[in-house]
Parts: C-alpha cells; sequence; structure tokens
C-alpha cells in the first residue's frame, strides 16, 4: 500500500472541491492515506502532493508537525496514556507501568501481533478525570490498573470496552462520500458533514 | 480621510528620540535602520515576506496602554509612532530571545564556514546576555547532511528563521525544503530522495544567519577574516547580476550576490555562483600554443603573435582583409570587444566580424527595436515572452518575471514551442509550430490578450536553434503590427552578448548601436578607414570558411563546434580556413584545432564594464591575477595592432571605457568616472532607452568632449537603495544582501528615496554633458539604430507524417567550458535525452527510456528518448549543447527547420 487506492482518489477529489484552494485540502487527505494505511507513508505523501498541487516535502512538513500523523506503522490500537502533571499525580505512572506489563512492551513499541501501540502523552485536556488514557482518542478517564485489563481484555476479544466502539486505528468517522464499498470502510457511518474535514472522532 | 486632504506621503515616527520620516506602508524594522537605527534580526529580511519567526527585532512601541513589545519586522509604520529600541525592557527581551536561540545551538564557531562573518555570533556578542543558564544536554542531529550536491545542511546549527525555505517558496517557486517536525525537533530538511535541486539554491547559503547551510564549493576553503573581496558583475549569462567576488591566496573562493535594484535584488542563480571553480582549474591555459604537426605545443608570447602577425598579415596582404574573420567576443567585457572592433575594422580592415554563434538574432534588428528595462518588463501590463526559456537561460531575469506575477499581477504571454520553467506562471502559454512563431502571435488566445492590454514589453530571444532566426523575425513583426507601443527586452543569453553587440561586434555594425553607413564618417573620425562593405555574420564566416575562402579565422573565446547550431558546417569551417587562431582559457573542441591559441584572463581576472540585456553598464573589477602568462583580450589586441603596423592608442582600461563613451553614441556619459560613482552603482543605462522613449534622435549633433563629472551631476546622494546592513560596520552581513563596500545608507538616501525614488541616472548624466557641451569639429554624430524587423515568411516545407519537428533549446547547465570545468557543476548537466510527446511515442511504438535512433537531413544518432506532455505532439525536443553527440549534429544551419525521425533499433 502506497499511494492512494482509486476510491480514496475519488474521495480525495471530492473533498479537494470543498476548498477554495487546493493545498487547504492536505489534512484532509493525509487522515485518508492513514486511513487506508494505517500510517503515512512517503509514496502517500507524493501522492497527495500531486493531488493538491504541492511538493512532497511541503506535504511531509505538514505531516510531521501533527502528532496524530504517524510515519511508521502503529497497532489497530493505539493506547495514548497521559503522563502530563495532574495524571501523574494521580498515578499515571502506575497506569503507564501496568499497560506496559499487561501489553508486555514499552511505551513508543507495537505489539508483535500489531494489535497494540503505547504513547506516553502529554496533557490531554482531562485533567478532571486523571490518571486518564485514550485508545484511538476515545477517552477512559480515572482509569485503573482493573480497568486497565478491563479494556485490553475487550479489545483483544473483539468486545467494545466499556461499552464503547472504537474502530481501528486511522479510520475516518466524518469525512463525507462517496459511499464505502470497500470492507474497510464499512464501519465508516454515512453522514454528510457541513464542513468536511478528515477528523477522527 | 475628505477629498481636500491628500493621502499623506511620508509618516514622522520617533526612534529613540529621534524624528525620522518613514513611508506609509514601511516595516517599523526597515524604516528605522533608514534612520539609523539598527534592530537585531535573523528571519527578516527586506526581499522575502515578513513571519516573525525570531522575535529578536523586538521593540517597545508606545500604545494606548503604553509601551508594548512588539516586533518590528511584523508592524508598519504608523504616523507619530513612538518606538525605543534600548529600554531596559527590549534589552531584556533580546537576552532572552539569543538565551533561547543558543539553547541548542552548538556553538562549534571554530570549525563553522560561518564563525567570523556569522549574525548569530555578532548578534550575541552586540545584543546578547553574555552567557547562558542552560546547562542540560542539547539537542543533536546527525551532522552535516545534503540537500542536494550543491548545499549541506548542519541542523543542530540552524536556528529556525524560515530564510532558506521562504526563498525556496517565495522567491525561487521551487519549495523542496520545509521545516519538519515540531517544537525543539524542528529541523530544515527535503523529502527523502527528492533534493533541493533547485537553480537558486545557493541563494540559501547567503541568507542563511548561521551556519547551518554551506555551500559544497565553499565549504572549508577559507575563513572570512581571510577573504579579500571586491565587487563585480555576473558575466554567466546576459542578466548581469551584481555580485562581490571573494578570493582567499589569489584564488576566487567565493561569490555573494549583491542587492541591485532594478537587476538581481541581490540573487544569484547556482550557474553564476559556482562557476567561478573554472577559473581555478588546472586546465586553464597558461601559455600560448602554437601548432607543429599535430600537436599544439607551449611556446612564448613573442613566437605565438609572431606567427599570428605573420598569418594575418600575410593573409590581407595576398588575399585581401575579406579573408579575415573574427567570430565570437560574448565573453569579453565592453573594452575587449571595442579593442577587438576597433582592431578587426581597422588594422585587419574587415568587418567578417560577429559576437553571436548563429545562436542568436540579426544585430541590426535587435539593436535598433524600442527597447525596455526589466523594471518596464515586470510592470508591464502584458508581458510577451518570445524567447526560450527564462528559468533555463536567464535565472535571474525568470525570477524578477515570477516575482512579479505572484506579487504584481503581471499577465504573461508566452509563445513558446513547448512548456517552459514560466508556463505554469503564465496567463495564457500557445504553443507556437516550430519555424511559425508568427502565427502564434496571431492565434486566437494569443489576440484577445493583446488586444486592449495597455504598455506590452516582449522578450525577444532565440527559442529553438533547429529553426531559422527569421522565425523570430517574423514573430516580431507580427507582434509590432499587432501593438504598435510594443516595447523589446533583448532575450540573447549569452554573457556580455550586448556589450560586443553594442561595441561593433557583429557585421554592418559600428560602436554604439549604429550601422557601418551612418557611423562611417563619425567613428571614422577616431579610427580612420573603415571597411567599405557590411560584411558576413557568423553562419557567413563559416561557410566561407568551409569554401576555403577565409586565410585567417579568429576565435575570441568562440567554440563553434560545440555553439554553433550546425556541427558540421562548423567542422567544415575549421578545417577550410587558412590559419585559426584562438583565444581562449581553455582548450575547447575548436581551439584544439587551432594554430596558435592565445591564454585569455576570465572574470574576475580583469577589469572592465559590461553591458548587460537591458542595456546597463556594469563594472567589472579584477580580483585576482590571471593564471600564468593570460591576459585580457584588449591586450591582445593592443599588441597584435601594433605588430601588424598599427596602434589602438590605448593605455588602459579606463582610457578604452572613455574612448568608448566618447565614440559610441548610445554610451554618451558612461565614463569610468561615471562608473565609478555612487551613481553607477546600479549599473548605468545605455542611451537606446532614452532614445525609445523620445521622438528625433537626441544623441545627434551632440559635441565631442563628454566630459561628465558624476557626481556633480548628481549632488553628493550616495546610491539610492534600500539596504540591510549589519551590525558592525566594517563587516558585512552577505546573507542580508548587504553591498559588500560597506554600509552607506545614510540620511541623504532616505531624502533622495522621499524626494521621488530614483532618477534616470543616465539621463541626468546626459543633461550635464549638454550643459557642458563644447562645439563640434567632428562630424555629426549619428542617431542609434532604429529598426523595424523585416517580414521574411519564409517558407516552412510541412512535416512529413514519418517526422518530429525538432526543438532545440539551451539548459542551464550545458557543455560550456565554464560549467564543465566547474567540478561541481558539471556532472549536473542534463545530457541529451530526446523529449516527445507519449502519444507520438506511442505511434511509433517506442518506450519511454528506450533508446532510438534519430535521423535528419545531416546524420543519425542514437538517444534515449523521454516522455514529456511538455512537449506538443508532432515535436522532438532535445536540449543543446550537452556533452557528447546532439543536436548540432542533427541541424543544418541553412535549412528553415530540421525535421527528425525515430525509429526503435
Ligand atoms: S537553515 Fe539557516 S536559513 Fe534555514 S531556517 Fe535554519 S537558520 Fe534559517
Ligand atoms: S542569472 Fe545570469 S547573470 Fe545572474 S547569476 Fe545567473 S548566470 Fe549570472
Ligand atoms: S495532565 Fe493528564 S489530562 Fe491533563
Ligand atoms: S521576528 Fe522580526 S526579525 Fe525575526
Amino acid at each position: 500500500m502506497a499511494r492512494l487506492n482509486a476510491q480514496n482518489v475519488e474521495r480525495a477529489k471530492a473533498v479537494i472541491r470543498r476548498y477554495p484552494r487546493e493545498r487547504s485540502a492536505t489534512i484532509p487527505l493525509l487522515h485518508l492515506a492513514q486511513e487506508q494505511d494505517g500510517y503515512i507513508t512517503p509514496e502517500a505523501m507524493e501522492h497527495i502532493g500531486e493531488l493538491v498541487g504541492a511538493t512532497a516535502a511541503e506535504v511531509q512538513g505538514v505531516a510531521t508537525f501533527y502528532e496524530m500523523f504517524k510515519h511508521e506503522p502503529v497497532g489497530t490500537y493505539l493506547i495514548g496514556v497521559c503522563t502530563n502533571l495532574s495524571c501523574m499525580i494521580l498515578g499515571a505512572e502506575q497506569v503507564l507501568e501496568h499497560t506496559e506489563k499487561v501489553l508486555g512492551i514499552k511505551a513508543g513499541s507495537t505489539t508483535v501481533d500489531g494489535m497494540f501501540t503505547i504513547e506516553e502523552m502529554q496533557c490531554l485536556a482531562a485533567c478532571g478525570g486523571a490518571p486518564c488514557l485514550q485508545v484511538n482518542y476515545r477517552y477512559f478517564e480515572n482509569v485503573t490498573d482493573e480497568r486497565v485489563d478491563g479494556i485490553v481484555d475487550a479489545l483483544r476479544n473483539g468486545r467494545d470496552p466499556e461499552g464503547q466502539s472504537i474502530p481501528p486505528h486511522g479510520t475516518l468517522s466524518n469525512i463525507t462520500l462517496p459511499a464505502p464499498t470497500t470492507p474497510a470502510d464499512r464501519e465508516r457511518p454515512e453522514e454528510i458533514h457541513p464542513a468536511p474535514q478528515g477528523v477522527e472522532s | 480621510m475628505t477629498d481636500t486632504a491628500p493621502a499623506k506621503t511620508t509618516f514622522t515616527i520617533t526612534v529613540d528620540g529621534k524624528e525620522i520620516e518613514a513611508l506609509p506602508g514601511e516595516l517599523l524594522i526597515a524604516a528605522a535602520e533608514r534612520g539609523g537605527t539598527y534592530i537585531p534580526r535573523f528571519c527578516y529580511h527586506p526581499r522575502m515576506r515578513p513571519v516573525g519567526m525570531c522575535r529578536m527585532c523586538l521593540v517597545e512601541v508606545v500604545g494606548p496602554r503604553g509601551p508594548q513589545l512588539q516586533p518590528s519586522c511584523m508592524i508598519p509604520v504608523a504616523d507619530g509612532m513612538v518606538v525605543d529600541t534600548e529600554s531596559p525592557t527590549v534589552k531584556k527581551a533580546q537576552d532572552g530571545m539569543l538565551e533561547l536561540l543558543l539553547v541548542n545551538h552548538p556553538l562549534d564557531c571554530p570549525v563553522c564556514d560561518k564563525g567570523g562573518e556569522c549574525p548569530l555570533q555578532d548578534q550575541t556578542l552586540a545584543f546578547g546576555p553574555g552567557e547562558s543558564r542552560f546547562v542540560e544536554e542539547k539537542r543533536h542531529w546527525e551532522k552535516p547532511i545534503d540537500l542536494s550536491s550543491l548545499v549541506a545542511l548542519d541542523r543542530e546549527r540552524c536556528i529556525q528563521c524560515d530564510r532558506c525555505t521562504r526563498f525556496a517558496d517565495e522567491v525561487a517557486g521551487d519549495p523542496l525544503i520545509e521545516f519538519m517536525g515540531r517544537g525543539a525537533y524542528t529541523e530544515v530538511n527535503t523529502f527523502p530522495d527528492d533534493p533541493f535541486a533547485s537553480y537558486f539554491s545557493g541563494n540559501t547559503v547567503q541568507l542563511c544567519p548561521v551556519g547551518a547551510l554551506t555551500a559544497k564549493p565553499y565549504r572549508f576553503k577559507a575563513r572570512p577574516w581571510d577573504l579579500d573581496q571586491v565587487e563585480s558583475t555576473c558575466t554567466s549569462c546576459s542578466v548581469g547580476c551584481r555580485m562581490a567576488v571573494q578570493s582567499s591566496n589569489d584564488r576566487v573562493v567565493r561569490l555573494l550576490g549583491v542587492d541591485v535594484d532594478p537587476v538581481n535584488h541581490g540573487w544569484l542563480c547556482d550557474k553564476g555562483r559556482f562557476d567561478f571553480e573554472a577559473s581555478n582549474s588546472d586546465d586553464r591555459l597558461t601559455m600560448p600554443l602554437v601548432r607543429t604537426g599535430d600537436t599544439l605545443t607551449e611556446s612564448s608570447w613573442g613566437v605565438a603573435l609572431a606567427k599570428v602577425t605573420e598569418a594575418l598579415s600575410g593573409a590581407k596582404d595576398r588575399h585581401g582583409a575579406g579573408s579575415i574573420a573574427v567570430l565570437g567576443g560574448a565573453r569579453l567585457t565592453n573594452e575587449d570587444a571595442y579593442a577587438w572592433s576597433k582592431l578587426a575594422r581597422t588594422v585587419l580592415g574587415t568587418d567578417h566580424v560577429d559576437a553571436q554563434l548563429g545562436d542568436g538574432l540579426p544585430a541590426e534588428v535587435v539593436l535598433g527595436l524600442p527597447r525596455a528595462t526589466i523594471d518596464e518588463a515586470c510592470s508591464a501590463d502584458l508581458l510577451v515572452l518570445l524567447t526560450g526559456d527564462l528559468k533555463e537561460e536567464l535565472p535571474i531575469l525568470y525570477l524578477r518575471v515570477r516575482g512579479a506575477v505572484q506579487d504584481q499581477g503581471l499577465r504573461v504571454l508566452e509563445i513558446s514551442p513547448v512548456e517552459t520553467g514560466m508556463t505554469r506562471y503564465a496567463a495564457a502559454s500557445v504553443r507556437a509550430v516550430p519555424g511559425e512563431l508568427a502565427s502564434a502571435v496571431g492565434h486566437d488566445t494569443a489576440k484577445a490578450l493583446l488586444q486592449g492590454a495597455g504598455k506590452v514589453v516582449c522578450v525577444l530571444g532565440r527559442q529553438s536553434v533547429a529553426e531559422s532566426a527569421d522565425a523570430v523575425m517574423d514573430a516580431a513583426a507580427a507582434l509590432l503590427e499587432a501593438v504598435p507601443g510594443v516595447t523589446f527586452l533583448s532575450g540573447l543569453r549569452r554573457a556580455n552578448v550586448h556589450g560586443a553587440l553594442d561595441m561593433g561586434l557583429a557585421p554592418g555594425v559600428l560602436p554604439g548601436r549604429i550601422s557601418l553607413a551612418d557611423g562611417r564618417e563619425w567613428v571614422g573620425s577616431t579610427w580612420g578607414e573603415l571597411p567599405a562593405e557590411p560584411g558576413l555574420d557568423a553562419h557567413g564566416i563559416l561557410t566561407a570558411a568551409a569554401e576555403g575562402k577565409l586565410q585567417g579565422l579568429v576565435l575570441l573565446g568562440a567554440d563553434p563546434l560545440a555553439d554553433f547550431p550546425d556541427r558540421d558546417l562548423a567542422r567544415r569551417a575549421l578545417a577550410g580556413a587558412g590559419t585559426v587562431i584562438a583565444i581562449d582559457a581553455f582548450l575547447t573542441a575548436s581551439s584544439r584545432q587551432a594554430d596558435v591559441v592565445l591564454p585569455a584572463a576570465i572574470a574576475g581576472e580583469k577589469a572592465g564594464s559590461t553591458t548587460n540585456l537591458e542595456g546597463r553598464v556594469s563594472r567589472l573589477n579584477q580580483k585576482i591575477t590571471p593564471p600564468g602568462t593570460a591576459r585580457a583580450d584588449w591586450m591582445i589586441a593592443a599588441e597584435l595592432a601594433s605588430r601588424l603596423g598599427g596602434d589602438l592608442g590605448f593605455e588602459s582600461v579606463a582610457h578604452i571605457t572613455d574612448e568608448i563613451a566618447a565614440v559610441a553614441p548610445a554610451y554618451v556619459g558612461i565614463t569610468s568616472a561615471a562608473l565609478l560613482s555612487s551613481a553607477g552603482f546600479d549599473g548605468l543605462l545605455t542611451g537606446g532607452l532614452h532614445d525609445a522613449h523620445h521622438e528625433g534622435p537626441p544623441s545627434m549633433g551632440r559635441g565631442e568632449a563628454v566630459e561628465v563629472d558624476a557626481v556633480a551631476a548628481h549632488g553628493d546622494n550616495p546610491t539610492v537603495e534600500v539596504r540591510d546592513s549589519s551590525p558592525a560596520p566594517d563587516q558585512p552581513d552577505p546573507s542580508a544582501g548587504s553591498e559588500p563596500h560597506g554600509d552607506e545608507s545614510s540620511t541623504a538616501e532616505a531624502e533622495a528615496i522621499l524626494a521621488g525614488g530614483e532618477g534616470d541616472h543616465v539621463e541626468a548624466v546626459q543633461k550635464s554633458a549638454e550643459a557642458g557641451e563644447s562645439v563640434a569639429t567632428r562630424p555629426n554624430r549619428p542617431a542609434v539604430l532604429r529598426s523595424t524587423p523585416t517580414v521574411t515568411r519564409r517558407a516552412v516545407p510541412a512535416v512529413d507524417g514519418y517526422s518530429l519537428r525538432l526543438v532545440a533549446s539551451h539548459k542551464l547547465y550545458d557543455d560550456g567550458t565554464l560549467v564543465q570545468h566547474s567540478p561541481s557543476l558539471a556532472p549536473l548537466a542534463p545530457g541529451s535525452v530526446v523529449r516527445v510527446n507519449p502519444a507520438d511515442l506511442e505511434r511509433l511504438g517506442v518506450t519511454a527510456g528506450d533508446s532510438v535512433r534519430v535521423t535528419s537531413s545531416r546524420t543519425a544518432l542514437t538517444l534515449t528518448t523521454q516522455a514529456d506532455l511538455g512537449v506538443p505532439r508532432g515535436v522532438a525536443h532535445l536540449a543543446f549543447d550537452q556533452p557528447g553527440p546532439g543536436a548540432a549534429d542533427l541541424i543544418d544551419a541553412a535549412a528553415p527547420v530540421t525535421d527528425v525521425r525515430l525509429e526503435t533499433i
């Protein structure tokens, strides 16, 4: 996988048409690429450059500025544990350590089965629910070791952890059509968003 | 604002208690500088948009809530603004910014190329806190990485000022370097495997305020305090960018762009910046060479000149002056060219002289068209491009035009057989059928743009050497018919070709843009007897030589085997000419065949002046001594003249410059004194422009003694320009594009600007010349040429169904001697690749990348193909003058067009 596939090119063109300037679509198209491949490949950046009339270097400049764009493969579930001040005071280090132990990997790495990646995060703006973590950017607040066990167990077994549905990393929720036809797109809800930006919800 | 109160033209602001005048819209940092207050800065650059990246320029501006810290590079002045650049708050901010910038800076000044001329060093010393509280480990990056084959980057030293990246995007239009990452780990970099292959990459090195970017040709070559410099002008193409030539141990080690407002805005292209390497080449000729049998052997000047004298006087005595021809001259300074023009016309008695090599346009037409300057081209309502690819041939003109399109909305109509670097910026680009340019001028799209356009300027040059120059002349005629008021900027690309033509190195043309017929009396009164009839041009000279009619052929830096469009004819010419005398800095394909080779000095090794494509005369200064016994071409001319029993009467370069000013009508007032005056800093425009704007020939009937005291003519105003300057007055800040001869900015400059901008220097000079005019005792000074291109409508044969029509145009990097003897540039020549529309490739059954046999009426070559949508169907494109066999082998210079067949092998 590398360049955007035919269907994503169509989606990309639809996104580009929404903007007065083509290159304004760079970020939504990067999300498309990340949805397709799970991370941003150099080939995708080149392709996006061609689509929006920018050089690959310019696209890479944008893509490397944002933490949410990954440049290496990440697991299906990206677990981000906040270790900033509030969370740290309330036991973030323990949460992180426990998550690492449960998954058998260190923060910054991915399990061999490609299912989980752990990331250490800066303040997630959920200090009121500290310590907190995110799975594919969905929040879990006031986490404890037990809840971490529960979340990991649910995800391993294809269940929704604590009732939250969590699509695979990179899945876009509200980018506009064309309608999905491939299995990878199945879970994407069809909705017309007034300000279509490839935002992960 | 009411109708009765017109908008203020100047504002008064107070900087550190001193009132200064500022221009509305001007940035505070610039206004303060003009007023004599230097505010430290890293990211601000007068030729680029402000970004407010570095915060070094914080000053206190008094607002409604009292003094506030503001970045002076981001705020335009307001009337009555009160600014403090030295308050304790400002000092604290400066200390803080510098301490922060140095947190991750490696401070490896002792091994950094920038050390000694580094704005970060200088400003830390002048404005910094003197110590750092940062004791932690600094951020580390891999030491230098290559951004391209010419530029290396040390990311540890980068202070993220955005100058290089802004330049690449805004000015060069090649956004191939970008900030990557974020926060402390922000780095400048390219996309993997997509190097910073911009023709303008060297400028980023000059712009970088630290030693992060270094140019490979200069890396570790010298320390700034070992450098000695003079200001000069680039002669690698005809744009004539101003630059500083820096040397160490009598070798040129670096060239830096100098900001000249009407020309280069401080930029240089990479060819102009780095081809100095050739002057240090071991291949330079240091001694004359004389042929004995098959070999050229070193000899003394005495022996070599005796041989030349014998050959030329023998030829003249036995076969007449018409058996001698002088080819070339674009490499020469104006003074060299004038000397050779005089030598050829008087002592040798021949008018067979041509500085162009069949790759340009007829001189008498180019010199006589109504003229436009670069500034006028950029401010026109419509700019018509009837010339080669500006990006490849005249790179800094490309930057100027591109900038005008981006910033001032200049509309460009391009008429070209293939896509060019300008195409994406053109309002319309009309594909002309090669050989039939004129019909493209009448194309509906072109017509629609031309109709109703106010001021139209046309850049006129030679798009393809595979078609005859007649096609361009017809197109120019068609344009003049459609838009009678159109003015022209020459697109001839070769070095000082305009100076050489202006000095009369073209058949039937005498110095100062007058014809042999009109100028006979006037020039003859200084020169003596002149040839009776106009002579042959390059094509005629080579044809005559091939037919055995030339006994003496002088190649003035000319290499017809490489540069003449028709290599077969050039080959026969060199074989058929009696004695071939080459004056060159290197052995070229052609000079290897010469009977005598005289070593010449090149740019940087000799002084004089040069004339750029808009007719602007600028100084060339000598920085190093020529290698061995090589010498300036005018000296060779003078020496030959005396050996041949004549006397050119020259004592020095300045002496020739002054003779030119006296003899050449278009050069009135351009004396050595005027060139050295402050008014000469931007170069002086020749009178041809003046003529275009006035009825009647203004140069007619002027007196003989044109003594111009330029200082008197201009008062004491120093140069009129706003320049960046460095904090240390004796240390130019090359990154900011300041003039290397020190900071001359003063209130007088500001006054000059406020008084209404720059005047036309030459006009002023001329006025003063008129005032001090003495009564003419000589013939009337003739008017400079005026011409209308004659319409030839030369019949162009229809291309047959199997053939493609050839377009051969220049690339920036070619097989030219300077590029090929510059180790950094030589590998960049792209080679001869046939570019063809993919549809044609498919029709011919050729896969892109395959080798094909390319056959013309002349020969067959095996070349690789490349599919290119920028080449229209029915056309094959080849870069001209690339290493190895190529376009010149295929072209028959006598034919109006060149058709080629492509066959698979
Ligand atoms: S490399 Fe130099 S010019 Fe470019 S951002 Fe860094 S400091 Fe500025
Ligand atoms: S554009 Fe021409 S004159 Fe200017 S630097 Fe390049 S080669 Fe030299
Ligand atoms: S510190 Fe963890 S969410 Fe703010
Ligand atoms: S912020 Fe003004 S010079 Fe950098």
